[in-house]
């Protein structure tokens, strides 16, 4: 077999990972983005990665990739200007949105207004109309389609969006206005409702297909272009996208449906965290992904992560399945105020970003940064590994003064303090996922990654009281590690809306036979062989009336054998459990979804060599560090030179070339077989 | 006699010296408990009024009962002096009467929850939450006839009692309850969710309490209570002078043919205290618009409108209100007096906040918004549906939007939300589970009032109803227009229209009960537009141009604006250069306030303009002496 190669691009730089499938041995490479033209980075590390491994391209299979560059083209208003085709009468169906204003009380003083991602003025009515059983209630009246077409045309429009009224239950008219605009705009994309998102509410709907058709060309040039670089390079192996919800597409598939790839981006450290938790055989897991100026959190279950049916992106959801992830604005980069009013101490959300950064980097920051705390604490040390790197830590103890001033406590309090609450926001943000969801936090461990979480998850997880708190192996590269090791996936969903008393297995399975001919005709199209592809379905049930859906995994053979009964009283049972009550309205069977899924690589990981567990060797001096109040003895150590069965004491911290991990006083961390650290309370005696 | 609260153990909570850092958690973990409640409830709740629209209200308080977190600030401490029983634990209080809570839910429909929080024979926190039932009988689909003479027609009202007492499930009050709606699934859902939501806030209260100590929690409580007061006293200070400023707004009319009522509110400080009297406001209605407004949930208000300002990231609570002196006429529409009705008290509560930005920002002029809180405008429906070879009870509780007022930062959003969290219901989804189409839903082009900063268009909603039934309308701002600030122009009013099938077609009313409609009638749902900020002959020419092309602006509208443009939104430069130092020259001094003509021109085309008759106005002596009938 061969290569394995993930890529993950990132603001400020673009990490890869080069895995060999046979031995589990992987390199890693770290080089600086490049926004002008992301492939520029991708091949600087490709080269480098592949000479530093000794492998030639042209051995690399997969070449697997998370990008953000569907998420930045939504966020920065640079997607395709794209034409709308609404039904009479909803022209501002983008611009009243639903009608929604974040924030609380007189928040609307301050919330600017939004642009629709269609302009209004590229959106057109026709006279046409579904009823809501999908009756055609008025005629399509195709010489105003035209009309609009050719108006749209003049306009400049780069790609159609088509969205009608009652299209999830009838789609005619959508098809034939999509006929239409083959003979009318012949060299323009379309994208019909009822096809993108066959489901009900019109907005959401609407939107989802509007955000397809404007991030199209822009993936569609992005992917086109890297493919053709990187066949330059003589690497022929076969290009995937990581999508937002952890499964990998064909490149040709995300260029047509790029909606699926908004949250790429994040997706790649769930999936990282999932390969991690495989082999340090660690079910369930709370992931901490901590960034310079945000941390994203997801939750993963019996090795499952979970999923939700929206993708968010800026002020935009999106329906589009996803990871679960939630993003709070505390960073390595956030800034500590005390407000003169209230005399509070804030951490966040502001941040001093990759420029001017924090006060020690010496990069021009002026401002206290969680790094500066870090430093002051002296949780990071000043000399990072191979010395190329000097951190300011006496400019950073100038900085966190000012707030030591504000609060009239000691310097080495308000460094604390700092911490002390930006490990709190992390922890708000895993709460949500978890005891917001149902969930006991202490029958999770928490896995700390990108540049900060190994230096933040110690503590993190004796908030949340899950354990052990593990630091992976090559932290900062997670993403890549991801996207390297996750495998295939394609779904489908579809509004059903019934009460379950007035339909039957036979009728569900039916729908459900449909929908998993077409996810499998999918990946068969994308070089997936049939036996390796598996299916399975999701079943979305409510009590009717209700706006919450609970969607119930479900196979074919379990779903004949207990029946629709079996089914609701499962849901009866989460139910319970995420809101304390049941009742006895009848339920009803809201959407229905399939999934087909390929085979899940078998990537081993790389052993370590067995040590005695004393981790001396890999010592690189004595240290002292603040921590539970006092200045304390500490070893930093080298990850490198760990080895597995290592037993470290805390406080210590551990380096290595991108990230920092760090064992707090009163716990013991523990060097697992493939690298893992894995800290837990040290035991009593 | 005031509550008797019953605790087991009798330790007082010490108070301890809180560091800065674990207040700062504290008060982080109760926001977060607070986000879990509304997530909680509208993940459970069915009604559409709470599920899409959001329309409840949650809230954390001390052992005194004073707001820790929330958005209404505390009734509780006005509760406990009215509450002739005990609070013990395993107790659970509902109520829904306005006057058995001194204003704390304002009108019969919102249910209330209370749920006081023990922890080792101690009271150690309160949580509570209310939202709007759909429907809890009365004289009407949805229990808020606009015009009831009194809240006996408004459907069942809940004294305090309790859910549970002592732990013990209270079945025959909650069939006696549940016995009175015509939506019981819906009430018994929401009910639910709200409980729910207690009891997830008051477990999180539990954990804090044993993470920290009970004693470290409480003191941080009052701590983050005396840090809000301190906030308030420097702003205070600052911002509110000690001469007399007043400000005043008017409830276009009751539904019954009188208003415009006028509310008026005078501020000033006096030392560290400032004061609101709303001497001057127009007497209580016979008529439901009458808004019992509690001042405490006043003093909130006017604290969220200040700390807005200056630490967004701040909490709102109750520690500053010893700061603030509320004072409301008795027998006013502000504080009617009993039996008088109260279900359509929302155009009073929206009006309020705009009476504040008036108040507030007169004094600043570059921070003012125009106006458009004008209320929630309300569409009810029901009937038989007998499509479907049966027949079905169908009711529809409908909340509108309209346009978000020009603001300092830019233009209002069109059909938008000034509440918190309130969301439009899908279309699709009204017309999947009502008799009805929605044939038109779009923005009212021009109905933002001109500015430099446009106000947001208000909605014109088209419903071409398919069964026969029974319609209400409660809507506001069809009379007096919202007002446009710094140049800004006013606002476009709201307005209704009923095409019948037989092809004739009248003007509704805005506050109408009991309009019989037939199948294939149609009805247009006009909403207010928010007012203008800035002079509008500021506003770039091309922008105005472009608004054409986008529909939200039509050439007619466009010569607010000074602009000369064709349907296609091009721009003649030179026509409109030549118009707008016309205006200029013609014009004399902008107004900070432009509230249209004048209340005595608008009765006098009234007719002429908005196709209804003028409005009476109300008298304190006849309209005291209707309600006491």
């Amino acid at each position: 077999m061969g290569y394995r190669l993930g890529v993950d691009v990132g603001g400020t730089f673009t990490d890869l990972l080069l895995f060999n499938e046979d031995t589990g041995a992987f390199w890693r490479h770290k080089t600086p983005s490049t926004p002008h033209d992301s492939s520029e980075g991708i091949l600087n590390g490709v080269e480098a990665i592949t000479q530093e491994a000794g492998v030639a391209a042209s051995e690399i299979e997969y070449f697997l990739h998370g990008t953000t560059v569907a998420t930045n083209a939504v966020l920065e208003g640079k997607g395709a200007k794209v034409g709308l085709i609404v039904t009479e009468g909803y022209r501002d169906v983008m611009q009243i949105a639903r009608s929604f204003v974040p924030g609380g009380l007189a928040a609307w003083i301050v919330w600017p207004k939004p642009q629709p991602l269609a302009h209004l003025e590229d959106t057109v009515e026709v006279p046409e109309r579904m009823g809501a059983d999908g009756d055609v209630v008025r005629d399509l009246n195709e010489d105003a389609v035209r009309a609009a077409m050719r108006k749209l045309k003049a306009q400049g429009v780069e790609a159609l969006t088509v969205s009608l009224i009652n299209a999830y239950v009838n789609g005619a008219h959508e098809t034939r206005i999509g006929d239409i605009a083959a003979e009318e705009l012949p060299n323009i994309p379309v994208s019909l409702s009822h096809e993108v998102l066959p489901e009900m509410q019109e907005y959401e709907r609407t939107l989802s297909t509007v955000a397809n058709a404007a991030v199209r060309p822009v993936v569609s040039n992005y992917v086109s272009n890297l493919r053709d670089k990187l066949e330059a390079q003589e690497m022929k192996g076969r290009l995937s996208l990581l999508r937002s919800d952890g499964g990998l597409m064909s490149s040709q598939k995300a260029e047509e449906h790029p909606v699926n790839i908004l949250m790429s981006g994040p997706a790649g450290g769930v999936t990282g965290a999932l390969w991690v938790g495989k082999n340090a055989g660690v079910k369930n897991i709370l992931t901490l992904d901590v960034g310079g100026t945000s941390t994203d959190v997801a939750l993963i279950e019996g090795l499952e992560p979970r999923r939700q049916r929206t993708t968010e992106v800026g002020h935009l959801s999106v329906r589009a399945s996803a990871l679960d992830v939630k993003t709070v604005g505390a960073g390595g980069g956030s800034i500590a105020h005390v407000p003169e009013l209230t005399g509070a101490l804030r951490v966040g959300p502001e941040s001093a970003g990759a420029v001017p950064g924090p006060v020690a980097y010496n990069k021009g920051g002026e401002l206290p940064t969680v790094t500066d705390a870090n430093v002051v604490l002296g949780y990071l040390p000043e000399d990072l590994l191979g010395g190329s790197f000097q951190l300011d830590r006496e400019g950073a103890k100038k900085a966190v003064q000012t707030i030591a001033d504000a609060l009239g406590v000691s310097l080495m309090e308000a460094a604390r303090g700092i911490i002390d609450i930006v490990n709190e926001n992390m922890f708000g943000a895993l709460r949500m996922i978890s005891v917001q969801q149902g969930y006991d936090p202490r029958d999770f461990a928490v896995m700390g990654f990108g540049g900060a979480g190994p230096l933040h998850v110690n503590a993190v997880a004796k908030l949340m009281g899950s354990w052990p708190a593990i630091s992976p192996v090559s932290p900062g590269v997670l993403c890549a590690l991801g996207d390297a090791t996750t495998r295939m996936r394609t779904e489908t969903a579809r509004s059903f809306s019934k009460l379950a008393r007035d339909t039957d297995v036979s009728e569900l399975m039916a729908v459900l036979d449909e929908m998993e001919n077409q996810t499998r005709g999918e990946l068969l199209a994308d070089g997936v062989p049939e036996s390796a592809i598996t299916s399975e379905f999701e079943v979305d049930v409510r009590y009717a009336g209700q706006a919450f859906e609970v969607p119930l995994t479900i196979d074919r053979a379990t779903l004949e054998k207990d029946g629709i009964e079996g089914l609701l009283a499962r849901f009866d049972a989460e139910h319970l459990r995420l809101f304390t009550f049941n009742m006895e309205t009848p339920h009803e069977i809201v959407n229905l979804r399939a999934v087909a899924l390929g085979i899940a690589p078998d990537l081993p990981a790389n052993e370590l060599p067995k040590g005695d567990g004393d981790p001396a060797a890999a010592k690189i001096r004595d240290h002292t560090l603040w921590m539970d109040g006092e200045e304390r003895a500490a070893v930093i150590y080298d990850r490198a030179k760990l080895k597995q069965g290592d037993i470290i004491p805390g406080p210590a911290i551990i380096t290595e070339m991108d990230s920092t991990t760090l064992v707090e006083n009163g716990c013991t961390a523990s060097v697992d077989k493939v690298g893992n650290i894995l800290i837990n309370l040290t035991e009593e005696g | 006699m005031p509550a008797e609260i019953i605790e087991t153990n009798q330790t007082t909570f010490q108070s301890v010296e809180i560091d800065p850092v674990t207040l700062d958690i504290i008060e982080n973990a109760l926001r977060n408990a607070r986000i879990e409640m509304d997530a909680t409830l509208v993940r459970t709740a069915m009604s559409p009024g709470i599920r899409e629209q959001g329309d409840a209200f949650p809230l954390i308080a001390d052992p005194s009962g004073k707001m820790i977190v929330g958005q209404f600030g505390s009734f509780i401490d006005g509760f406990l002096t009215q509450f002739d029983g005990t609070i013990e634990d395993g107790d659970m209080i509902f109520l829904s009467d306005p006057y058995s809570c001194d204003g704390a839910v304002s009108h019969s429909n919102d249910w209330l929850v209370l749920l006081p929080v023990f922890k080792d024979g101690r009271l150690i926190a309160y949580t509570a939450m209310f939202g709007h039932q759909s429907d809890i009988g009365g004289s009407v689909p949805g229990s808020m006839p606009i015009n009831a003479s009194s809240i006996f027609e408004e459907g069942v009202r809940i004294p305090p009692v309790k859910i549970w007492r002592k732990g013990e499930y209270n079945e025959d009050l909650m069939k006696l309850v549940m016995h009175q709606t015509r939506k019981r699934d819906w009430c018994q859902a929401d009910l639910n969710a709200l409980i729910a939501s207690c009891r997830v806030a008051s477990k999180r209260i539990i954990e804090m309490a044993e993470r920290f100590g009970d004693d470290v929690y409480v003191s941080a409580t009052q701590e983050l209570l005396a840090r809000n007061h301190r906030a308030m006293k420097a702003l205070i200070a600052q911002a509110i002078p000690e001469a007399k400023a007043s400000f005043e707004d008017y409830i276009c009319d009751d539904g019954k043919g009188y208003g415009p009522y006028k509310i008026k509110c005078t501020m000033w400080r006096e030392g560290d205290k400032v004061i609101l009297d709303f001497d001057g406001t127009d007497p209580q209605s016979a008529a439901s618009i009458n808004f019992f407004l509690n001042e405490n949930m006043f003093k909130m208000f006017f604290g969220i409108y200040m700390i807005m300002v200056f630490d967004p990231q701040i909490l709102f609570n109750d520690g500053f209100y010893d700061l603030i002196e509320v004072r409301i006429p008795e027998g006013s529409l502000l504080k009617p007096q009993f039996p008088a009705a109260l279900s359509g008290r929302t155009h009073a509560l929206g009006r309020i906040f705009d009476i504040l930005g008036g108040l507030l920002g007169q004094g600043t002029p570059e921070f003012l918004n125009a106006a458009g809180f004008s209320s929630s405008p309300h569409l009810f429906y029901s009937g038989w549906d007998t499509s479907k070879d049966r027949r079905d009870w169908f009711q529809l509780f409908q909340i509108g939007f309209g346009g978000i007022p020009g603001r300092p930062l830019g233009d209002g959003p069109d059909g938008h939300s000034l509440w918190p969290g309130f969301t439009n219901v899908p279309n699709e989804f009204l017309e999947r589970y009502f008799p009805l189409r929605i044939e038109r839903y779009s923005t009212e082009p021009d109905s933002g009032g001109a500015g430099k900063h446009r106000g947001g268009n208000g909605i014109h909603m088209t419903y071409r109803f398919l069964a026969d039934g029974e319609i209400a309308i409660h809507d506001d701002r069809w009379f007096v227009p919202p007002w446009g600030v710094n140049g800004g122009h006013p606002g476009a009013r709201a307005k209704k229209v009923l095409e019948r099938a037989d092809g004739t077609s009248v003007i509704v009313g805005n506050k109408v009960e009991d309009v019989p409609v037939k199948a294939g009638d149609l009805l247009h749902f006009i909403t207010w537009g928010g007012g203008g900020w800035g002079d509008p002959l500021e506003r770039d020419p091309d922008l105005v141009g472009l608004e054409i092309r986008q529909g939200l602006v039509t050439p007619e509208g466009a010569k607010a604006y000074g602009v000369v443009a064709d349907e296609d939104g091009a721009v003649d430069t030179a026509a409109t250069e030549a118009m707008r130092s016309k205006i200029r020259s013609e014009r004399g001094d902008l107004p900070l306030f432009d509230y249209g003509p004048g209340i005595e021109t608008l009765r006098a085309n009234c007719e002429e303009e908005t196709g209804l008759p003028a409005p009476i106005q109300p008298e304190w002596h006849d309209q005291m002496a209707e309600a006491a009938e």
